[in-house]
Protein backbone atom coordinates (compact mmCIF):
# COMPACT_ATOMS: atom_id res chain seq x y z
CA UNK A 1 0.00 0.00 0.00
CA UNK A 2 2.71 2.20 0.93
CA UNK A 3 6.36 1.76 -0.40
CA UNK A 4 9.04 3.97 -0.24
CA UNK A 5 12.03 3.73 -2.30
CA UNK A 6 15.26 5.35 -1.95
CA UNK A 7 14.40 8.42 0.07
CA UNK A 8 16.67 11.15 0.31
CA UNK A 9 15.77 14.23 1.46
CA UNK A 10 18.77 17.57 1.42
CA UNK A 11 18.11 21.12 2.62
CA UNK A 12 21.42 22.92 1.40
CA UNK A 13 23.94 20.81 2.81
CA UNK A 14 22.06 19.20 5.34
CA UNK A 15 20.70 15.73 5.09
CA UNK A 16 17.71 15.36 7.10
CA UNK A 17 16.92 11.63 5.15
CA UNK A 18 19.24 9.42 3.56
CA UNK A 19 18.17 6.54 1.06
CA UNK A 20 15.12 5.71 3.33
CA UNK A 21 13.17 2.56 1.87
CA UNK A 22 10.60 0.92 3.49
CA UNK A 23 6.90 -1.00 2.97
CA UNK A 24 3.91 -1.18 4.67
CA UNK A 25 1.34 -3.86 3.53
CA UNK A 26 -2.66 -2.79 3.07
CA UNK A 27 -4.14 -2.88 6.32
CA UNK A 28 -1.36 -2.69 8.61
CA UNK A 29 -0.35 -0.37 11.14
CA UNK A 30 3.61 0.65 11.09
CA UNK A 31 5.12 1.92 13.63
CA UNK A 32 7.42 5.29 13.05
CA UNK A 33 9.67 5.40 15.47
CA UNK A 34 13.41 7.51 16.00
CA UNK A 35 14.62 10.09 18.23
CA UNK A 36 13.92 13.48 17.81
CA UNK A 37 15.56 15.52 15.11
CA UNK A 38 16.14 11.84 12.87
CA UNK A 39 13.50 12.58 10.21
CA UNK A 40 10.24 10.84 10.80
CA UNK A 41 8.68 14.57 10.28
CA UNK A 42 10.43 14.85 6.95
CA UNK A 43 9.84 11.68 5.94
CA UNK A 44 6.21 11.68 6.56
CA UNK A 45 5.90 15.14 4.67
CA UNK A 46 7.50 13.70 1.65
CA UNK A 47 4.69 10.49 1.71
CA UNK A 48 2.06 12.80 1.60
CA UNK A 49 3.15 15.19 -0.79
CA UNK A 50 3.60 18.60 0.90
CA UNK A 51 7.48 18.18 0.26
CA UNK A 52 9.19 16.39 -2.73
CA UNK A 53 11.71 14.56 -2.08
CA UNK A 54 15.83 15.01 -3.47
CA UNK A 55 15.88 11.86 -4.77
CA UNK A 56 13.87 8.33 -4.57
CA UNK A 57 10.13 7.56 -4.73
CA UNK A 58 7.01 7.10 -2.74
CA UNK A 59 4.01 5.37 -4.38
CA UNK A 60 1.04 5.41 -2.29
CA UNK A 61 -1.94 3.14 -3.02
CA UNK A 62 0.10 2.42 -6.71
CA UNK A 63 0.51 6.35 -7.11
CA UNK A 64 3.14 8.04 -7.23
CA UNK A 65 3.58 10.81 -5.30
CA UNK A 66 5.25 12.93 -6.95
CA UNK A 67 3.98 11.98 -10.77
CA UNK A 68 0.36 11.36 -9.60
CA UNK A 69 0.24 13.64 -6.94
CA UNK A 70 -3.16 14.16 -7.04
CA UNK A 71 -4.71 10.48 -7.02
CA UNK A 72 -2.50 10.02 -4.50
CA UNK A 73 -3.10 12.61 -1.95
CA UNK A 74 -6.98 11.82 -2.30
CA UNK A 75 -6.36 8.76 -0.41
CA UNK A 76 -4.23 9.69 2.17
CA UNK A 77 -5.49 11.49 5.60
CA UNK A 78 -2.77 13.12 7.45
CA UNK A 79 -2.47 14.39 10.77
CA UNK A 80 0.87 16.84 11.08
CA UNK A 81 2.67 17.43 14.05
CA UNK A 82 0.51 20.48 14.87
CA UNK A 83 -2.51 19.36 13.94
CA UNK A 84 -3.94 21.80 11.56
CA UNK A 85 -6.66 23.70 12.28
CA UNK A 86 -8.37 27.24 11.49
CA UNK A 87 -8.49 28.90 15.11
CA UNK A 88 -11.39 30.91 13.89
CA UNK A 89 -13.90 27.99 12.60
CA UNK A 90 -16.47 25.68 14.79
CA UNK A 91 -15.45 22.20 14.85
CA UNK A 92 -18.12 21.67 12.78
CA UNK A 93 -17.53 24.06 9.95
CA UNK A 94 -13.96 23.09 9.76
CA UNK A 95 -14.84 19.13 9.43
CA UNK A 96 -17.37 20.25 6.61
CA UNK A 97 -14.86 22.33 5.14
CA UNK A 98 -12.10 19.46 4.81
CA UNK A 99 -14.41 17.02 3.35
CA UNK A 100 -14.98 19.48 0.58
CA UNK A 101 -11.47 20.23 -0.37
CA UNK A 102 -10.65 16.36 0.33
CA UNK A 103 -12.94 15.65 -2.71
CA UNK A 104 -15.98 14.20 -0.75
CA UNK A 105 -19.69 14.68 -2.84
CA UNK A 106 -21.87 16.83 -1.10
CA UNK A 107 -24.33 14.26 -0.05
CA UNK A 108 -22.12 12.30 1.97
CA UNK A 109 -20.77 14.87 4.16
CA UNK A 110 -23.60 15.14 7.07
CA UNK A 111 -23.11 11.27 7.47
CA UNK A 112 -19.00 11.35 7.58
CA UNK A 113 -18.92 14.27 9.91
CA UNK A 114 -21.43 12.70 12.33
CA UNK A 115 -19.23 9.30 12.52
CA UNK A 116 -16.13 11.65 13.29
CA UNK A 117 -17.72 13.20 15.78
CA UNK A 118 -18.71 10.31 17.36
CA UNK A 119 -15.58 8.19 17.00
CA UNK A 120 -13.55 10.84 17.73
CA UNK A 121 -15.27 11.80 21.02
CA UNK A 122 -16.11 15.63 19.14
CA UNK A 123 -20.23 15.74 19.62
CA UNK A 124 -20.06 17.57 23.05
CA UNK A 125 -17.96 20.33 21.70
CA UNK A 126 -19.09 20.41 17.89
CA UNK A 127 -20.35 24.11 17.98
CA UNK A 128 -16.94 25.53 19.63
CA UNK A 129 -14.83 27.23 17.92
CA UNK A 130 -11.37 25.07 17.96
CA UNK A 131 -8.88 27.83 18.95
CA UNK A 132 -10.55 28.02 22.01
CA UNK A 133 -10.21 24.16 22.46
CA UNK A 134 -7.79 22.56 25.33
CA UNK A 135 -4.85 20.35 23.95
CA UNK A 136 -6.05 17.27 23.94
CA UNK A 137 -9.79 18.21 21.38
CA UNK A 138 -7.58 20.23 19.17
CA UNK A 139 -5.59 16.86 19.02
CA UNK A 140 -9.01 14.89 18.58
CA UNK A 141 -10.20 17.15 15.80
CA UNK A 142 -6.95 16.74 14.24
CA UNK A 143 -6.95 13.14 13.78
CA UNK A 144 -11.24 13.55 12.77
CA UNK A 145 -10.17 15.80 9.99
CA UNK A 146 -7.67 13.28 8.88
CA UNK A 147 -10.09 10.07 8.75
CA UNK A 148 -13.16 12.31 7.46
CA UNK A 149 -13.16 11.58 3.92
CA UNK A 150 -11.93 7.17 5.03
CA UNK A 151 -8.71 7.49 3.17
CA UNK A 152 -6.76 4.33 2.37
CA UNK A 153 -3.61 5.62 4.18
CA UNK A 154 -3.21 7.58 7.23
CA UNK A 155 -0.11 8.93 8.07
CA UNK A 156 -0.50 10.48 11.93
CA UNK A 157 2.79 12.40 13.21
CA UNK A 158 2.47 11.95 17.11
CA UNK A 159 -1.24 12.08 17.31
CA UNK A 160 -1.30 11.13 21.29
CA UNK A 161 1.47 14.18 22.11
CA UNK A 162 -0.36 16.26 24.74
CA UNK A 163 -3.22 13.86 25.85
CA UNK A 164 -4.62 12.55 28.77
CA UNK A 165 -4.32 8.49 29.69
CA UNK A 166 -7.87 8.27 29.15
CA UNK A 167 -7.86 10.04 25.91
CA UNK A 168 -4.86 7.68 24.93
CA UNK A 169 -6.35 4.74 25.42
CA UNK A 170 -9.47 6.10 23.36
CA UNK A 171 -7.34 7.37 20.29
CA UNK A 172 -5.48 3.44 20.88
CA UNK A 173 -8.61 1.83 20.51
CA UNK A 174 -9.92 3.73 17.29
CA UNK A 175 -6.91 2.96 15.51
CA UNK A 176 -7.21 -0.59 16.23
CA UNK A 177 -10.76 -0.12 14.72
CA UNK A 178 -8.75 2.15 12.47
CA UNK A 179 -6.02 -1.24 11.15
CA UNK A 180 -7.78 -3.15 8.48
CA UNK A 181 -9.56 -0.89 6.79
CA UNK A 182 -6.69 1.72 6.64
CA UNK A 183 -3.22 1.81 6.36
CA UNK A 184 -1.34 3.28 9.02
CA UNK A 185 1.81 4.75 9.75
CA UNK A 186 1.86 6.09 12.99
CA UNK A 187 5.08 8.18 14.57
CA UNK A 188 5.24 8.15 18.15
CA UNK A 189 7.69 8.34 20.70
CA UNK A 190 5.50 6.00 23.18
CA UNK A 191 7.06 2.07 23.28
CA UNK A 192 4.27 0.28 24.60
CA UNK A 193 1.61 2.40 22.12
CA UNK A 194 3.56 0.79 19.64
CA UNK A 195 3.89 -2.48 20.92
CA UNK A 196 -0.03 -2.64 21.55
CA UNK A 197 -1.36 -1.32 18.22
CA UNK A 198 1.30 -1.67 15.76
CA UNK A 199 1.71 -4.82 13.60
CA UNK A 200 5.67 -3.60 11.78
CA UNK A 201 8.21 -1.26 13.03
CA UNK A 202 10.59 0.89 11.33
CA UNK A 203 13.19 2.77 13.44
CA UNK A 204 15.01 5.19 12.03
CA UNK A 205 18.00 7.50 12.93
CA UNK A 206 20.02 10.47 12.11
CA UNK A 207 18.04 9.80 8.80
CA UNK A 208 18.79 6.06 7.82
CA UNK A 209 16.73 3.30 8.69
CA UNK A 210 18.11 1.10 10.96
CA UNK A 211 15.48 -1.53 12.17
CA UNK A 212 12.54 -2.50 9.62
CA UNK A 213 10.83 -5.84 11.13
CA UNK A 214 7.74 -7.25 12.76
CA UNK A 215 6.99 -6.81 16.11
CA UNK A 216 6.92 -10.40 16.86
CA UNK A 217 10.03 -10.96 15.71
CA UNK A 218 11.85 -8.21 17.44
CA UNK A 219 10.20 -8.44 21.29
CA UNK A 220 11.76 -12.43 21.48
CA UNK A 221 12.95 -12.41 24.55
CA UNK A 222 13.28 -8.26 25.10
CA UNK A 223 11.42 -5.21 24.71
CA UNK A 224 10.85 -2.50 22.51
CA UNK A 225 13.24 -0.17 24.39
CA UNK A 226 16.18 -2.40 24.17
CA UNK A 227 15.50 -2.66 20.49
CA UNK A 228 15.17 0.85 20.24
CA UNK A 229 18.04 1.96 22.06
CA UNK A 230 20.27 -0.45 20.76
CA UNK A 231 19.67 0.48 17.24
CA UNK A 232 20.05 4.06 18.10
CA UNK A 233 23.35 3.27 20.22
CA UNK A 234 25.18 1.59 16.87
CA UNK A 235 24.65 4.17 14.64
CA UNK A 236 25.65 7.25 16.29
CA UNK A 237 27.24 6.56 19.74
CA UNK A 238 29.36 9.28 19.76
CA UNK A 239 26.94 11.64 19.84
CA UNK A 240 25.04 10.00 22.47
CA UNK A 241 28.46 10.59 24.62
CA UNK A 242 28.42 13.98 23.58
CA UNK A 243 25.09 14.73 24.92
CA UNK A 244 25.56 12.75 27.86
CA UNK A 245 28.79 14.75 28.68
CA UNK A 246 26.87 18.16 28.00
CA UNK A 247 24.52 17.02 30.87
CA UNK A 248 27.22 16.09 33.32
CA UNK A 249 28.15 19.53 32.64
CA UNK A 250 25.43 20.95 33.29
CA UNK A 251 24.20 19.10 36.56
CA UNK A 252 27.76 20.35 37.64
CA UNK B 1 -14.36 25.18 -9.76
CA UNK B 2 -16.40 23.98 -6.79
CA UNK B 3 -13.27 23.96 -4.81
CA UNK B 4 -12.10 27.63 -5.28
CA UNK B 5 -15.83 28.12 -3.70
CA UNK B 6 -14.97 26.10 -0.66
CA UNK B 7 -11.93 28.75 -0.62
CA UNK B 8 -13.75 31.30 -1.17
CA UNK B 9 -16.35 30.58 1.70
CA UNK B 10 -13.61 29.69 3.68
CA UNK B 11 -11.82 33.08 3.04
CA UNK B 12 -14.65 34.89 3.76
CA UNK B 13 -15.80 33.39 7.09
CA UNK B 14 -12.19 33.97 8.41
CA UNK B 15 -12.83 37.69 7.12
CA UNK B 16 -16.10 38.32 8.63
CA UNK B 17 -15.64 35.87 11.92
CA UNK B 18 -12.61 37.60 13.36
CA UNK B 19 -12.84 41.47 14.15
CA UNK B 20 -10.41 42.21 11.12
CA UNK B 21 -13.74 43.02 8.46
CA UNK B 22 -15.35 45.22 10.75
CA UNK B 23 -11.98 47.26 11.87
CA UNK B 24 -11.35 47.91 8.30
CA UNK B 25 -14.47 48.94 6.70
CA UNK B 26 -15.58 51.03 9.77
CA UNK B 27 -11.39 52.69 8.70
CA UNK B 28 -12.21 52.95 5.61
CA UNK B 29 -15.85 54.59 5.60
CA UNK B 30 -14.83 56.76 8.61
CA UNK B 31 -11.71 58.33 6.30
CA UNK B 32 -13.55 57.90 3.63
CA UNK B 33 -16.33 59.95 5.26
CA UNK B 34 -13.91 62.54 6.37
CA UNK B 35 -12.74 63.20 3.13
CA UNK B 36 -16.06 63.46 1.04
CA UNK B 37 -17.61 66.22 4.62
CA UNK B 38 -13.94 68.15 3.50
CA UNK B 39 -14.40 68.32 0.00
CA UNK B 40 -18.08 68.87 0.18
CA UNK B 41 -17.50 72.20 2.56
CA UNK B 42 -14.92 73.22 0.04
CA UNK B 43 -16.99 73.35 -2.34
CA UNK B 44 -19.79 75.07 -0.53
CA UNK B 45 -17.04 77.90 -0.14
CA UNK B 46 -16.52 78.02 -3.63
CA UNK B 47 -19.52 78.08 -4.90
CA UNK B 48 -20.46 80.73 -2.31
CA UNK B 49 -17.47 82.99 -3.48
CA UNK B 50 -18.06 82.49 -7.21
CA UNK B 51 -21.24 83.69 -6.81
CA UNK B 52 -20.69 86.83 -5.20
CA UNK B 53 -18.00 87.86 -7.57
CA UNK B 54 -19.33 86.81 -10.50
CA UNK B 55 -22.64 86.15 -12.69
CA UNK B 56 -22.59 83.01 -14.06
CA UNK B 57 -18.94 81.74 -13.03
CA UNK B 58 -21.14 79.02 -10.45
CA UNK B 59 -21.60 77.16 -13.47
CA UNK B 60 -17.69 76.44 -13.92
CA UNK B 61 -18.18 74.56 -10.88
CA UNK B 62 -18.71 70.90 -11.06
CA UNK B 63 -19.59 68.40 -8.72
CA UNK B 64 -17.39 65.67 -10.61
CA UNK B 65 -14.03 67.96 -10.74
CA UNK B 66 -14.25 69.07 -7.11
CA UNK B 67 -15.92 66.83 -5.07
CA UNK B 68 -15.53 63.21 -6.74
CA UNK B 69 -12.46 63.04 -8.39
CA UNK B 70 -10.77 64.54 -5.51
CA UNK B 71 -12.80 61.58 -3.44
CA UNK B 72 -11.26 58.64 -5.61
CA UNK B 73 -7.35 60.24 -5.48
CA UNK B 74 -7.80 60.44 -1.77
CA UNK B 75 -9.62 56.88 -1.12
CA UNK B 76 -7.31 55.36 -3.51
CA UNK B 77 -4.32 56.19 -1.20
CA UNK B 78 -6.24 54.74 1.86
CA UNK B 79 -6.77 51.28 -0.43
CA UNK B 80 -3.09 51.47 -1.03
CA UNK B 81 -2.07 51.64 2.70
CA UNK B 82 -5.22 49.06 3.91
CA UNK B 83 -4.88 46.24 1.09
CA UNK B 84 -1.35 44.66 2.07
CA UNK B 85 -2.77 44.50 5.76
CA UNK B 86 -5.96 42.44 4.46
CA UNK B 87 -3.88 40.05 2.61
CA UNK B 88 -1.15 39.56 4.38
CA UNK B 89 -2.14 37.06 6.55
CA UNK B 90 -3.81 35.29 3.19
CA UNK B 91 -0.73 32.84 2.72
CA UNK B 92 1.37 33.98 5.55
CA UNK B 93 -0.81 32.86 8.53
CA UNK B 94 -1.31 29.32 7.26
CA UNK B 95 2.10 28.73 7.17
CA UNK B 96 2.25 29.74 10.48
CA UNK B 97 -0.48 27.75 11.71
CA UNK B 98 0.28 25.14 9.47
CA UNK B 99 -3.21 24.91 8.13
CA UNK B 100 -0.88 25.03 4.55
CA UNK B 101 -0.04 21.69 5.42
CA UNK B 102 -3.69 20.59 5.22
CA UNK B 103 -3.96 22.59 1.88
CA UNK B 104 -1.05 21.54 0.20
CA UNK B 105 -1.56 17.44 0.70
CA UNK B 106 -5.05 17.82 -0.08
CA UNK B 107 -6.53 16.71 -3.46
CA UNK B 108 -6.79 20.63 -4.58
CA UNK B 109 -4.76 22.12 -7.52
CA UNK B 110 -2.67 24.70 -6.71
CA UNK B 111 -4.61 27.26 -8.62
CA UNK B 112 -7.31 26.74 -6.96
CA UNK B 113 -5.84 27.98 -4.06
CA UNK B 114 -4.64 30.91 -5.74
CA UNK B 115 -8.00 31.82 -7.37
CA UNK B 116 -10.23 31.35 -4.19
CA UNK B 117 -7.98 33.38 -2.03
CA UNK B 118 -7.70 36.25 -4.39
CA UNK B 119 -11.66 36.03 -5.16
CA UNK B 120 -12.85 35.96 -1.53
CA UNK B 121 -10.06 39.32 -1.53
CA UNK B 122 -11.91 40.32 -4.22
CA UNK B 123 -15.29 40.38 -2.81
CA UNK B 124 -14.39 41.98 -0.06
CA UNK B 125 -12.91 44.93 -1.98
CA UNK B 126 -16.48 45.19 -3.45
CA UNK B 127 -17.77 45.26 -0.56
CA UNK B 128 -15.73 47.46 1.13
CA UNK B 129 -15.91 50.28 -1.95
CA UNK B 130 -19.33 49.36 -2.58
CA UNK B 131 -20.05 51.08 0.92
CA UNK B 132 -18.43 54.01 0.18
CA UNK B 133 -21.22 54.54 -3.32
CA UNK B 134 -23.10 56.67 -0.52
CA UNK B 135 -21.63 59.37 -1.25
CA UNK B 136 -22.49 59.50 -4.82
CA UNK B 137 -26.06 58.46 -4.10
CA UNK B 138 -26.14 61.77 -1.42
CA UNK B 139 -24.63 63.82 -4.35
CA UNK B 140 -26.87 62.43 -6.94
CA UNK B 141 -29.60 63.50 -4.11
CA UNK B 142 -29.00 67.38 -4.25
CA UNK B 143 -26.94 67.52 -7.32
CA UNK B 144 -26.43 66.16 -10.52
CA UNK B 145 -23.15 64.91 -10.91
CA UNK B 146 -22.45 62.98 -14.02
CA UNK B 147 -23.29 59.40 -13.63
CA UNK B 148 -20.99 58.21 -16.28
CA UNK B 149 -18.02 59.66 -15.24
CA UNK B 150 -18.28 58.54 -11.58
CA UNK B 151 -18.93 54.48 -12.84
CA UNK B 152 -16.21 55.02 -14.68
CA UNK B 153 -13.95 56.57 -11.57
CA UNK B 154 -15.48 53.53 -9.41
CA UNK B 155 -14.61 50.87 -12.09
CA UNK B 156 -10.88 52.65 -11.85
CA UNK B 157 -11.17 52.21 -7.96
CA UNK B 158 -12.55 48.92 -8.16
CA UNK B 159 -9.87 47.88 -10.63
CA UNK B 160 -6.35 49.49 -8.65
CA UNK B 161 -7.72 47.98 -5.24
CA UNK B 162 -7.80 44.79 -7.04
CA UNK B 163 -4.67 44.93 -8.79
CA UNK B 164 -2.46 45.82 -5.61
CA UNK B 165 -4.90 42.89 -3.51
CA UNK B 166 -3.14 40.62 -5.91
CA UNK B 167 0.03 42.01 -5.30
CA UNK B 168 -0.65 41.47 -2.17
CA UNK B 169 -1.39 37.70 -1.82
CA UNK B 170 1.89 37.54 -3.87
CA UNK B 171 3.86 39.19 -1.07
CA UNK B 172 1.76 36.87 1.21
CA UNK B 173 2.61 33.40 -0.58
CA UNK B 174 6.23 34.74 -0.14
CA UNK B 175 7.05 34.42 3.62
CA UNK B 176 5.30 33.16 6.80
CA UNK B 177 5.95 36.28 8.76
CA UNK B 178 2.80 38.51 8.26
CA UNK B 179 4.32 41.74 9.11
CA UNK B 180 6.98 41.38 6.47
CA UNK B 181 4.17 40.39 3.90
CA UNK B 182 2.58 43.67 4.56
CA UNK B 183 5.63 45.79 4.60
CA UNK B 184 6.74 44.18 1.06
CA UNK B 185 3.39 44.66 -0.56
CA UNK B 186 3.28 48.11 0.51
CA UNK B 187 6.40 49.12 -0.94
CA UNK B 188 5.38 46.84 -4.04
CA UNK B 189 1.84 48.67 -4.26
CA UNK B 190 3.51 52.06 -3.45
CA UNK B 191 6.34 51.79 -5.52
CA UNK B 192 3.40 51.21 -8.84
CA UNK B 193 1.65 53.81 -7.66
CA UNK B 194 4.46 56.49 -7.69
CA UNK B 195 6.66 55.08 -10.15
CA UNK B 196 5.22 57.73 -12.97
CA UNK B 197 6.75 60.49 -11.04
CA UNK B 198 10.03 60.65 -12.50
CA UNK B 199 8.31 60.01 -15.83
CA UNK B 200 8.20 63.97 -17.05
CA UNK B 201 12.55 64.37 -16.73
CA UNK B 202 13.21 60.94 -17.70
CA UNK B 203 13.23 61.38 -21.40
CA UNK B 204 11.49 60.25 -24.63
CA UNK B 205 12.16 56.29 -23.86
CA UNK B 206 11.96 55.65 -20.11
CA UNK B 207 9.43 58.28 -19.29
CA UNK B 208 6.41 56.52 -21.54
CA UNK B 209 7.28 53.59 -20.31
CA UNK B 210 7.13 54.82 -16.39
CA UNK B 211 4.10 56.58 -17.17
CA UNK B 212 2.47 53.29 -18.50
CA UNK B 213 3.73 50.90 -15.68
CA UNK B 214 2.12 53.67 -13.31
CA UNK B 215 -0.89 52.84 -12.07
CA UNK B 216 -2.09 55.97 -11.10
CA UNK B 217 -1.98 57.46 -14.42
CA UNK B 218 -4.27 54.79 -15.42
CA UNK B 219 -6.54 55.16 -12.45
CA UNK B 220 -6.16 59.05 -12.79
CA UNK B 221 -7.99 58.58 -16.44
CA UNK B 222 -10.13 56.09 -15.20
CA UNK B 223 -11.58 58.88 -12.92
CA UNK B 224 -11.60 61.35 -15.09
CA UNK B 225 -14.41 59.80 -17.22
CA UNK B 226 -12.16 57.59 -19.54
CA UNK B 227 -12.29 53.86 -20.43
CA UNK B 228 -9.67 52.80 -22.54
CA UNK B 229 -8.81 49.36 -23.26
CA UNK B 230 -5.54 50.78 -22.40
CA UNK B 231 -6.10 51.07 -19.11
CA UNK B 232 -7.81 47.91 -18.63
CA UNK B 233 -5.33 45.96 -20.37
CA UNK B 234 -2.83 47.45 -17.60
CA UNK B 235 -5.07 46.41 -14.83
CA UNK B 236 -5.82 43.20 -15.79
CA UNK B 237 -2.23 42.50 -16.77
CA UNK B 238 -1.30 43.00 -13.21
CA UNK B 239 -3.77 40.86 -11.70
CA UNK B 240 -3.09 38.14 -14.11
CA UNK B 241 0.93 38.91 -13.90
CA UNK B 242 0.29 38.52 -9.90
CA UNK B 243 -1.90 35.40 -9.65
CA UNK B 244 0.25 33.03 -11.81
CA UNK B 245 3.59 34.65 -9.95
CA UNK B 246 1.20 33.58 -7.05
CA UNK B 247 0.27 30.01 -8.08
CA UNK B 248 4.28 29.35 -9.10
CA UNK B 249 5.26 30.29 -5.63
CA UNK B 250 2.98 27.94 -3.95
CA UNK B 251 3.86 25.14 -6.58
CA UNK B 252 8.05 25.98 -5.81
CA UNK B 253 7.33 24.05 -2.36
CA UNK B 254 6.81 21.10 -4.73
CA UNK B 255 9.20 21.59 -6.91
CA UNK B 256 12.37 18.90 -6.52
Amino acid sequence: MIEVQNLTKRYGDLTAVSEVSFRVESGQILGFLGPNGSGKTTTMRVITGFMPATAGTVKVAGFDIFDDSFEARKRIGYLPESPPLYNDMTVTAYLRFVARIKGMPRAAIPDALDRVLNRCGLTDVADRVTGYLSKGYRQRVGLAQAIIHNPDVLVLDEPTVGLDPQQIIGIRNLMKELAGEHTVILSTHILPEVVQVCEKVVIINAGRVVVEDMIENLTQGQTLEDVFLRAIAQEDSGEIVESAAVVEEAVK
Amino acid sequence: MRNVLTIIRKELHSYFVSPVAYVVLTGFLLLGGWFFFNLLSQFNLYLNIYTQFQQGAADQLNLNDFVISPLMHNLSIVLVILIPMITMRAYAEEKKDGTYELLLTSPLRTGEIVLGKFFACFLFICIMIGMTGVYPLILMVFGNPEIGVMLAGYLGLLLLATAFAAVGLLTSSFTENQIIAAVSGLVATLLLYMIGWPANTAGDILGPVLRYLSATEHFAEMVKGVVDTRNLVYFMSLIVLSLFLTQRSVESLRWR
